[in-house]
């Protein structure tokens, strides 16, 4: 990792942390409506994706393990926010 | 994920292949939560407002500050720097330490209002969920102390990288299950 790597993990520490309050006062203050839980799990999609490919540099490992990480997010976070769309739409 | 030397090591595909194992036993708890919730949608939103946002969003905090530490880590022992390397990872491990502190306080708190896992069935995986995550964050917590230990006792960049490297790995899991977990468990319900 040179300098401008650990510059990279500063700044996605920071990202992750804004977008940790970010998600927080959504929720907290319903800030986007009924679109507030679907994208307080899209934040939360982008947060473990970063984790993934920057904190565990899945980014420079082979496309299998990215792949598995990245499928692993998307199905996760697709399938929470799928069940309470669908839950809600019920109601 | 390139070693020391710039070759891929040995450790880092066993344990990435348990941190897939072990993600995978999470989706599937995710997936009879999000189940058992379209059941008992209404209970499930009520439980959920009972618990305190704050202190899961703080947690988020915690553990993404301590993931962070522990990159530097990493980088610090891929120079060789074991200073820098016992540094982090002991930042990482104070850090840490403080979701341990949140989270028996927020336990503690459930238990004195009479809440445990038989409740009912949100706060049944409210306790086996946040338990079993519990789990991985104080074998992560060894795991950083062990780390700390044995830097201070052989050079970071040689045999002792896979090892660094791989608790890395695992810290970061505990940080990502934390990251689906907490937005799925308080903040679904918000209103």
């Amino acid at each position: 990792m040179k300098r401008s790597a650990r510059g990279t993990a500063n700044l996605v520490w920071l990202s992750l942390s804004v977008a940790t309050l970010c998600s927080w006062w959504m929720a907290e203050h319903h800030g986007a409506g009924v679109w507030t839980v679907l994208l307080v799990m899209l934040i939360a999609a982008a947060k473990a994706r970063a984790v993934a490919l920057h904190f565990m540099e899945l980014k420079a490992a082979p496309l299998i393990w990215r792949l598995v990480f990245e499928g692993w997010v998307l199905l996760n976070t697709a399938m929470i926010a799928g069940l309470y769309w669908f839950t809600q739409a019920r109601a | 994920m390139a070693s020391a030397r710039g070759e891929a090591t040995v450790q880092t595909p066993a344990i990435l292949t348990f941190i897939v194992a072990d993600i995978a036993a999470f989706g599937l708890f995710f997936a009879f939560f999000m189940i058992g919730r379209g059941a008992q949608v209404a209970l499930f939103d009520r439980s959920a407002a009972l618990l305190n946002a704050d202190v899961g969003m703080l947690n988020t905090l915690i553990l993404v500050t301590s993931s962070w530490l522990v990159v530097l880590a990493v980088d610090g022992a891929r120079r060789g720097d074991r200073r820098t390397v016992r540094t982090f990872l002991a930042l990482a491990f104070v850090v840490g330490a403080g979701f341990a502190v949140t989270k028996v306080i927020e336990y503690g708190d459930k238990v004195s209002h009479g809440i445990t896992l038989l409740t009912n069935d949100f706060f049944m995986f409210y306790f086996v969920l946040t338990g079993i995550h519990f789990l991985h964050f104080l074998i992560g917590m060894g795991v950083l102390a062990m780390l700390w230990f044995k830097a201070g006792q052989e050079a970071v960049d040689g045999p002792l990288f896979g090892w660094i490297e791989s608790g890395g790995l695992y810290w970061h899991m505990v940080d990502l299950l934390w990251i689906v977990l907490f937005p799925m468990l308080y903040l679904l319900g918000r209103r």
